[in-house]
């Protein structure tokens, strides 16, 4: 029986992962192409806020994202903390950048469409203000990495403070709904209600999702393939050193 | 333990640019703030409490490498570690310490700065009250933050990257609670929120910090 374990072996994980990157990949762009463009070009503008809802299939997404990017570094570096295993250290790192650019561009978008509906780029509100503290966590997280010289000590000091921050950043978002009401509408997406929106918005919306969650996962696949290959081929130079 | 605390408070103070700095920090600090923001009293009283917890925070946090860096550079960090003492134990005390040195005067020194900044008058017992159990929360997460990065030259900046945005949810409650004294809301929740993180820190931050010296002593 194979377990999920296999793919700790970075042997393993190389072969996998090259066979599914160009899937994922592709799902990824036929995704994003069909998504945006149905969405941008062949959806009705809202009534109220005519044309600008169209940000949504770049907003949503990508703010689904960069929570689920934290979400899965949490879990790799709880692996990498209980089993060891350097697949999964590699891919926390792999995934953090993916996972700020999502941020960054949740926030950048949230403000292009804050400024006509709103008539603000910024307001402390707290959904806004727990995505820029997420943003920072992020930074801190790669600066973490990037400071430490073994890569083991880097490992580990990052996951204890990925573990940390999640503890934290959870916290930072409950006392923001404490501190300040907010402007951001609910929830676009629940599962516990019928329809969330219109369904000529939800179709395109579904895609461009899928499309940003396959987009996640080939380049994360991509990034911990390139991580791998460094390391490999620092393993190398310090062989020929002592040979 | 008490050997360790004592030994660090007495290090403090004697070999001095510790123990008042942060002090000094804070004064100059709210010193500076009418300066940015113009005199008026009215402003001044309305931003009083932020002003105040941010200073305590920011005087907070500028002490914090001195909580290893020292003693990891002359070695005793390694023998502390392998004294019978446990890491664990090791953190939670230089976090008391830390909270002695910088934490307890700012404290005391809140309600004469608040008196610069036109604090409203009901405020006061809160401002120290907050800050009082706020404080410990500020010196254990800065302390997890040291231990991150003591292995790390000119890790400076990066602690203040690290532990900023682990400072928000104490800020938050704590300027919280004052803001509402002034305006005659109700402080209470607020102050027991920041109570309740305190309480959370510090019983599980120092495992935290403690994992983070043994990854940095290896």
């Amino acid at each position: 029986m194979a377990s999920i374990w296999e793919y700790a072996n970075p042997r393993k994980f190389m072969a996998t992962s090259a066979f599914l990157l160009p899937w994922t990949a592709g799902i990824a762009g036929v995704c994003l192409v069909v998504g945006l463009v149905w969405g941008f070009f062949f959806t009705p503008d809202d009534f109220r806020q005519g044309s600008t809802v169209k940000i949504i299939y770049v907003h949503v997404p990508s703010a689904i994202m960069a929570i689920n990017a934290w979400l899965m570094m949490l879990i790799t570096s709880l692996i990498w903390v209980i089993r060891r295993h350097h697949v999964s250290a590699l891919a926390a790192k792999a995934a953090a950048p993916v996972g700020m650019v999502f941020t960054l561009i949740a926030l950048v978008t949230g403000a292009i469409w804050g400024q006509p509906m709103w008539g603000t780029w910024w307001e402390w509100d707290p959904r806004l203000t727990s995505f820029l503290i997420l943003f920072l966590f992020y930074l801190g997280y790669m600066a973490l990495w990037e400071a430490i010289d073994n890569p083991d000590s880097a490992a580990d000091l990052t996951s204890v403070l990925c573990l940390v921050g999640s503890v934290f950043a959870i916290i930072s978002r409950y006392a923001l709904v404490f501190w300040n009401q907010g402007l951001h509408q609910g929830a676009t997406l629940s599962l516990d209600r019928e329809q969330n929106i219109a369904d000529v918005f939800w179709y395109p919306l579904v895609i461009t999702l899928a499309g940003f969650g396959f987009l996640f996962v080939a380049l994360v696949l991509y990034r911990t393939q390139t991580e791998i290959r460094a390391r490999r081929l620092k393993a190398l130079i310090a062989q020929e050193r002592m040979a | 333990m008490i050997g360790l605390l004592r030994r660090d408070l007495t290090l403090a103070i004697r070999a001095g640019g510790g123990f008042g700095l942060s002090l000094a920090f804070f004064l100059i600090f709210t010193t500076l703030v009418p300066f940015g923001v113009g005199p008026e009293t009215g402003i001044l009283s309305e931003i009083a409490p932020g002003v105040l917890w941010l200073g305590a925070l920011l005087a907070c946090l500028l002490s914090l490498d001195r909580i290893f860096q020292l003693d990891w550079e002359d070695g005793t960090l390694d023998l502390m570690a392998t004294s019978p003492v446990p890491l664990e134990g090791l953190a939670a005390m230089k976090a008391l310490a830390h909270w002695i040195t910088t934490g307890l005067p700012l404290v005391a020194a809140a309600p004469v700065l608040g008196l610069l900044l036109n604090l409203p008058g009901p405020a006061y017992p809160w401002l120290v009250a907050s800050l009082a159990l706020g404080t410990p929360a500020l010196s254990a997460i800065g302390t997890f933050g040291a231990a991150l990065t003591v292995g790390i030259k000119r890790g400076g900046l990066l602690l203040s990257l690290l532990v900023l945005p682990l400072y928000v949810p104490t800020l938050i409650f704590g300027a919280l609670c004052v803001s509402r004294a002034t305006t005659g809301q109700d402080p209470l929740t607020p102050l027991l929120l920041v109570a309740g993180i305190t309480a959370g820190s510090l019983a599980l931050l120092p495992f935290a910090a403690a994992a983070a010296l043994r990854v940095n002593l290896r």
